[in-house]
């Protein structure tokens, strides 16, 4: 086949599958961004937990880093994915017969499982960028008689988020290569399945295959111009 | 619950059957990519323009793109950009056939653009003074870079090299999918025959934490050896 035909098959008709990689392109950046947002409230939230003075608090927070960060991506996801359905359903059936046949949305079940994943390695990025605020400042604000939750939301978020933009960015670009792992699950119209479908339909395997990844070097390259917008602005006022 | 365990004994000794076959992908790659990461690093930071940006394209392309399609691109798509019959002529065939061989070859060159970046850096981060010392002792710029550079920049980037070794470790499991039967493959086969979901990925994960820990403990061993003279004499 030449070039110009195996070209044609990306065209955005009837039978082309450039559409077909649109949507798998949009599906990739909706998954990564739910999956990013639910990592952010676990990296807060588990920030919070190693260092707060509860022993269990900080038990629970580095049990959970030390799991996800030891256990391969793809076996996490699978083993969440599978008990996180069994676990929902389970208590749906406590609640009532109804729901016996209940299927959990297998998209949600990806979603939460990468969010898991990344709230583990945001914990991290999270806790450093918080240790990074000089200790004066908390004391200042302290001593203005803020109270806790005060000092969270205008001492300690504005300014851990410069420390945390580096850290935070890298694992936004993580986010967007892991949620190519959800095509294992199988039918997910994800960036990577439709080059694993068009490629199986057409047998160019090797031209789908370098059309996704194309695909998610384009997200990278807008990733990285916004990341570097964001750090040029949480850093405006130390320049 | 006793069903449950007496499966897990039932199925540990498969598991650790596979365990080689992990900890071979995860060696080979990182020796072969680690050495290939040298002439990338290199290359990245040479003043030529023809040596310089294919190099950082390079690290680019591998640090952009999940690494699962690039196996896939790998295993599935190699033979559409080197088509024809001659390759299942050749006397490579059995080797090419076997999947092992595609993941081996995806994860080096994965690993050549990561550790490239790393060592890129590490290289920048030589103190100036170091190698103007050596200059002044009148060593020539390929012996600096042997005696002086390398040797140091190594030393800097040891730390960020054993998160990576250990992420190229968990990245193994994805050469299941490939039809590679190292642990991740061999659970999920289990999981197909025993029609058992939990017991095969949980034992499967005892197993990676293991891995992770003793790959943990040698790299600090090694740290401490390169870093030997730096610490105080016992």
């Amino acid at each position: 086949m030449d070039q110009a035909s195996l070209f044609s098959l990306l065209s955005f008709g009837p039978d082309g599958w450039g559409m077909r990689f649109v949507e798998g392109l949009v599906v990739t950046v909706e998954v990564s961004v739910a999956a990013y947002c639910i990592s952010l409230v676990l990296g807060l939230i588990g920030a919070g937990a190693k260092l707060s003075n509860s022993k269990v608090a900080r038990g629970v927070a580095d049990l959970y880093t030390t799991l996800v960060r030891a256990l391969p991506e793809l076996l996490l996801l699978l083993l969440i994915y599978f008990s996180g359905a069994d676990a929902i359903k389970f208590i749906l059936s406590l609640i009532s017969e109804d729901f016996d046949d209940f299927e959990i949305n297998p998209f949600a079940a990806a979603v939460a499982a990468l969010g898991f994943i990344g709230g583990a390695y945001m914990t991290e990025v999270m806790r450093g960028a918080i240790l990074s605020i000089p200790n004066g400042q908390i004391e200042a604000a302290k001593a203005c008689g803020m109270s806790r939750f005060l000092i969270l939301r205008r001492v300690i978020l504005p300014q851990m988020l410069r420390y945390a933009l580096p850290g935070m960015g890298n694992l936004w670009l993580s986010a967007t290569k892991d949620s190519s792992l959800i095509s294992v699950l199988g039918n997910t119209q994800d960036l990577l399945f439709m080059g694993y479908r068009a490629s199986a339909v057409t047998k160019h395997y090797g031209f789908f295959y370098s059309v996704a990844a194309i695909l998610f070097l384009a997200i990278t390259i807008i990733s990285m111009i916004v990341i570097k917008m964001l750090e040029a602005r949480v850093n405006r006022g130390y320049r | 619950m006793d069903e449950s365990l007496a499966l897990f004994i039932e199925i540990v000794p498969t598991l650790l059957a596979a365990v080689p076959v992990t900890l071979i992908l995860t060696f080979l790659s990182a020796i072969i990519g680690n050495t290939l990461a040298l002439p990338v690093a290199v290359g990245s930071l040479s003043p030529h323009f023809y040596l310089r940006y294919p190099s950082l394209f390079y690290i680019f392309v591998m640090r952009g793109t999940p690494l699962l399609a690039q196996t896939y691109l790998i295993y599935y798509g190699l033979g559409e950009f080197f088509p024809g019959t001659w390759v299942q002529k050749s006397f490579l065939w059995p080797y090419l056939r076997d999947g092992f061989w595609y993941a081996i070859f995806a994860f080096s060159l994965n690993t050549a653009g990561y550790t490239g970046e790393i060592l890129r850096g590490a290289i920048m981060a030589v103190p100036k003074g170091e190698i103007e010392a050596a200059r002044a002792f009148g060593f020539s710029s390929a012996l600096i870079f042997w005696r002086v550079t390398l040797p140091r920049a190594i030393q800097i980037c040891l730390p960020t090299m054993t998160g990576e070794t250990i992420l190229l470790l968990k990245a193994t499991s994805l050469a299941s999918l490939i039809t590679v039967w190292e642990v991740m493959g061999t659970a999920r086969q289990i999981q197909k025959v025993t029609f058992r979901v939990y017991e095969p990925l949980i034992a499967a994960g005892i197993l990676y934490i293991l891995m992770v820990f003793v790959l943990t403990r040698l790299m600090m061993i090694v740290e401490r050896r390169i870093n030997r003279h730096r610490l105080a004499p016992a």
